[in-house]
């Protein structure tokens, strides 16, 4: 493992391993709880998958009450525990300790219900992301949020990590689209926050839940807005020969008064390595390309797309293609739909996660490529520009621990960046362990006080996801409850 | 009474620390206006944010404007409107309802209650827009949560805890905004003589259709006038005519209806906004009530036969406001017996003090959450000097 310290390991725990299983196994059923090595392997790291480590035990209830007796099991016997969905958090967020419990909910995956008349629906917390909208799809409608990795991540990653996609231009992020969840604190309490109305009364405990990285409480039951899906989608591909008339169209396209459901844009080494994957038809000889995606009627697909265009041509525009027919959308999308896996296939990387003011596009691009330069390393950036969450891959061999090291400090260096521009130091993977020791550069003492405060008051003894989202100096000292050991 | 009208953050800063160490507590007024709104706060002096005020950042191409919290709400909306830009969520002011000048109203306060009118439905509430904020807390130390950009998942998401807490949690110094594209044009389809189920259907119907309803009302009959169901379309003009005949296609099981269009729409939805369809009389209370929209008809019917109300429906069903006599206790019980078996909650908008001490204002939370609500308001205010029990008894 590389700079990122993880808190010393409590052997008191690792001793009572065995009693923790087995009370774990009385919860959940025996089959439920894995503490074989070769099958905790399954659980060692997530998406970021520089940072590996076996946990002491794996749990996987299958209701609301199980997970409570879980919790409050754990939170007796003093151990940390890590929530879990699929495992694709790309900031590390659901990598375990060895003396922790991974608490995952991949067995609670069922649709509850579904209510159109009302736009709404609610899931277990398992349920994966496209799933959700697989639900309702038959009937017309669909669940905003679609971040990438869709197929496989769960509504319970996707509200610890308040996750987004390309369309959150115009439908917002998961916070946006939430109407209740069902937490369970660390002490075993269930709470029932909002439901099917808007509004939820009292302090707006959905936003601070939403978002929350596992911090606060363990989520098993979401009710989700749903929409209603538009007549028709479709978008254009336009090239520039620089990154600044790219960055300059976006500004001009929002100033302009249009809102395309996503603006997409991939730099010259993200075009060339996606191309050669998915042999989409991209242009080759461009610097910077944007994919701009409008909905409604056929008549307004046009007459917006025609607006559009013509504000590109005045930004330098050098190439256009517009799709005609839904198999021209679909070779647009399948380049950029399949970019982290082409990546994936010439390099390691780390994808960074940073927004910035989109005014700064361009002298951030060019400073990015400048700090990898600086580093020996090689970088793509492919990214949501409409709202200027930047998602640069920085190039790296996982198997070099020096270009590891350099990787890390490369992105630091970036996310500072645009932390420095007036963006943040992340627009939708999270903190996680990863840009943990980075909050500094974001957040003064009085800030961060003020949001452990809030993770002490829920979680006294900071169990719950503990190395992660917080800087490890300047912590408060967990408040030790007495635990069961001489039981 | 002793006012405190800061004009710096740092100033907001001393008066809550000198506050704390004198366990003087404060009452928060952005305008001032509505001090007789929620519960009565009991505070020797008032902090007021009417100097705390102006534009801090607008960049028309990045969606997105910051002010002091005192900044008057018109203030923004004019500077917007010059770029063709709005706030998304059509915030109200509701001086009609208490009085007072309308040009008053401070985003600071659009914030601290959550404001949020008929555009709710389509493009969230105030707190969905909210993307940054500065507050004072009730240690006297200014905190920063958010910032200026669309996309911010870094740290605890204190921004939206802020928004709907009232001024309990810390006093508002500043606040950060997505704006959006205001739309050329707008139209509302109005349908009238429906009863309130086939209304709610019907509005139900429109929000679940591709044709983006951006507003969805139901003004059941009064004497005189028959009940009208308005959905709002907003766009280009071009796309108001097809969208507006498509969905009147679409509901015309719900009889034929007539189009209001630009102007016209707009004065109905501020009207609506505003509350002069209950063209509440001052001797009435006033109630906003939270449900499930379709449940809304039930619901509102049940209050209907034990208190004589006149009410509305905004937010598709899932708004219902209410004007009762303001007696006893002004139908607190009956509203919300009204809701235990549809769910959803109420807050008394509007009511003598005496009857405001008296009921729960804002709707009683079950225990786990009111203790959570306890513990929060000790992690930003362990003195209670931000605006006691504003909002619940102890907090
Ligand atoms: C209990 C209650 C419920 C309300 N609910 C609604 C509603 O749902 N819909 C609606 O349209 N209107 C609502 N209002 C009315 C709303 O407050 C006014 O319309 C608002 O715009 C008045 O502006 P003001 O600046 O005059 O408010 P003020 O009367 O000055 O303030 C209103 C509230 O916000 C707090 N506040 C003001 N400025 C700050 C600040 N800078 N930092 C922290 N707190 C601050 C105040 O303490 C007070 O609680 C509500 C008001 C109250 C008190
Ligand atoms: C190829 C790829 C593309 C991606 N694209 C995007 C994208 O476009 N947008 C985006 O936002 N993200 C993206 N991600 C990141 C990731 O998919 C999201 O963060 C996702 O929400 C994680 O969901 P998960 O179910 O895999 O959660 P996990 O990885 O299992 O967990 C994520 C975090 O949530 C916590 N957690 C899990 N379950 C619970 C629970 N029940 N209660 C409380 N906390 C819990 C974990 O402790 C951890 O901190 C991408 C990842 C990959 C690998």
């Amino acid at each position: 493992m590389s700079s990122l310290a993880l808190p010393a390991v409590d052997a008191g725990i690792l001793a009572k391993r065995a009693r923790i299983v087995e009370r774990l196994g009385e919860v959940v059923g025996a089959r439920w709880v894995i503490s074989d090595e070769d099958e905790l392997r399954a659980y060692e790291t997530d998406a970021l998958t520089a940072y590996r480590q076996i946990p002491l035990a794996v749990a996987l209830p299958s209701t609301t009450d199980e997970v409570s007796r879980v919790l409050a099991v754990l939170n007796e016997e003093g151990v940390k525990v890590i929530g879990r969905g699929a495992g694709t958090s790309l900031a590390g967020g659901a990598l375990p300790l060895a003396d922790s419990v991974v608490v995952g909910v991949s067995r609670m995956s069922r649709v509850l219900d579904i209510d159109t008349a009302n736009r709404a629906i609610r899931v277990e917390a398992g349920v994966t992301n496209l799933a959700v909208s697989g639900a309702v799809d038959h009937l017309g409608f669909f669940y905003a949020p679609d971040p990438s990795s869709q197929l496989a991540c769960t509504i319970a990653g996707n509200v610890a990590m308040n996750s987004g996609g390309a369309h959150c231009l115009k439908y917002g992020v998961t916070t946006n689209n939430v109407l209740g969840l069902t937490v369970v604190l660390m002490d075993g309490t269930v709470i029932e926050l909002g439901g099917t109305h808007m509004d939820s009364p009292g302090y707006d405990l959905l936003g601070l839940m939403t978002g929350s990285e596992g911090q606060l409480g363990i989520v098993t039951e979401a009710v989700l807005r749903i929409l209603p899906k538009a007549e028709g989608a479709r978008p254009v591909l336009v090239g520039f020969s620089s990154n600044t008339d790219a960055g300059t169209c976006v500004s001009d396209i929002i100033g302009q008064g249009m809102l395309p459901v996503v603006i997409e844009f991939m730099d010259r080494p993200a075009i060339r390595i996606c191309e050669d994957f998915a042999h989409a038809g991209y242009p080759l000889d461009v610097e910077a390309m944007l994919i701009i995606e409008v909905e409604g009627s056929e008549e307004e697909i046009v007459e917006q797309l025609a607006k559009i265009v013509a504000v590109a041509r005045d930004n330098g525009a050098v190439h256009v293609r517009e799709a005609k027919t839904p198999a021209e959308s679909a070779a647009i999308w399948k380049g950029r739909k399949s970019a982290f896996g082409a990546m994936g296939r010439i390099s390691d990387y780390m994808c960074m996660d940073g927004t910035i003011p989109t005014g700064r596009l361009p002298e951030v691009l060019v400073k990015i490529s400048e700090i990898c330069e600086g580093y020996g390393l090689g970088v793509a950036n492919i990214f949501h520009a409409g709202d200027g969450n930047l998602h640069p891959l920085v190039l790296y061999d996982v198997n070099d621990p020096e270009q590891l090291e350099k990787a890390e400090a490369c992105g630091a260096d970036i996310l500072e960046l645009c932390v420095e521009v007036g963006g943040c130091l992340t627009g939708e993977h999270g903190v996680g362990i990863e840009k943990r020791e980075l909050m500094t550069s974001q957040f003064n003492a009085t800030d961060l006080d003020q949001q452990m405060r809030i993770k002490t008051m829920l979680d006294p003894q900071w169990l719950l996801n503990p190395a992660k989202v917080f800087p490890l100096a300047g912590r408060p000292e967990p408040v030790r409850l007495k635990t069961s050991e001489a039981a | 009474m002793s006012q405190y009208t800061p004009d710096s953050e740092a100033a907001v800063e001393e008066i809550v620390r000198a506050a704390r160490a004198r366990s003087e507590p404060l009452e928060i007024a952005g305008g001032g206006g509505k001090r007789a709104l929620g519960r009565p706060v009991q505070a020797a002096a008032t902090l007021s944010l009417g100097k705390l005020a102006g534009i801090t950042l607008y960049e028309p191409s990045e969606l997105v404007i910051a002010a002091k919290a005192g900044t008057p709400l018109a203030e923004i909306e004019a500077r917007l409107k010059q770029q063709g830009q709005r706030l998304p969520f059509d915030p109200p002011r509701l001086h009609r309802l208490y009085g007072g000048d309308r040009d008053t109203a401070s985003i600071g306060a659009v914030v601290a209650s959550n404001l949020s009118g008929p555009r709710r439905v389509h493009a969230g509430a105030a707190r969905d827009s909210l993307i940054g904020v500065r507050f004072v807390n009730g240690a006297g130390e200014t905190v920063k949560s958010g910032g200026r950009v669309m996309k911010n998942v870094t740290g605890l998401d204190l921004v939206k805890l802020m928004s709907g807490a009232f001024g309990t949690l810390g006093v508002l110094t500043e606040v950060t905004f997505k704006a959006l594209p205001a739309p050329e044009t707008e139209a509302t389809l109005v349908f009238e003589g429906l009863d309130d189920h086939q209304a709610v259907a019907c509005l139900s119907a429109g929000l679940g259709s591709p044709w983006e309803v951006t507003g969805a009302a139901h003004l059941p009959a009064v004497a005189g006038a028959p009940a009208r169901t308005l959905l709002r379309l907003e766009g280009f003009e071009t796309q108001m005519a097809y969208r507006g005949k498509a969905l009147g296609d679409a509901l015309a099981g719900f009889g034929g209806c007539d189009i209001l269009r630009g102007a016209d729409s707009a004065a109905r939805w501020a009207a609506i906004g505003e509350l002069e369809p209950l063209a509440a009389h001052d001797d009435e209370a006033v109630w906003k009530v939270s449900t499930t929209p379709n449940k809304a008809p039930e619901v509102a019917a049940a209050i209907r036969a034990a208190t004589g109300a006149r009410l509305y429906y905004d937010w598709g069903g899932g708004l219902i406001w209410v004007a009762v006599p303001a007696e006893g206790d002004a139908g607190a019980a009956a509203i919300r017996a009204a809701l235990s078996d549809a769910g959803g909650h109420a807050t008394c908008m509007r009511a003598p003090d005496e009857i405001r001490a008296a009921i729960a204002v804002f709707e009683p939370q079950p225990e786990p959450v009111m203790a959570l609500t306890r513990k929060l308001k000790e992690t930003f205010d362990p003195d209670r000097v931000l605006n006691p029990g504003r909002m619940y008894a102890g907090v």
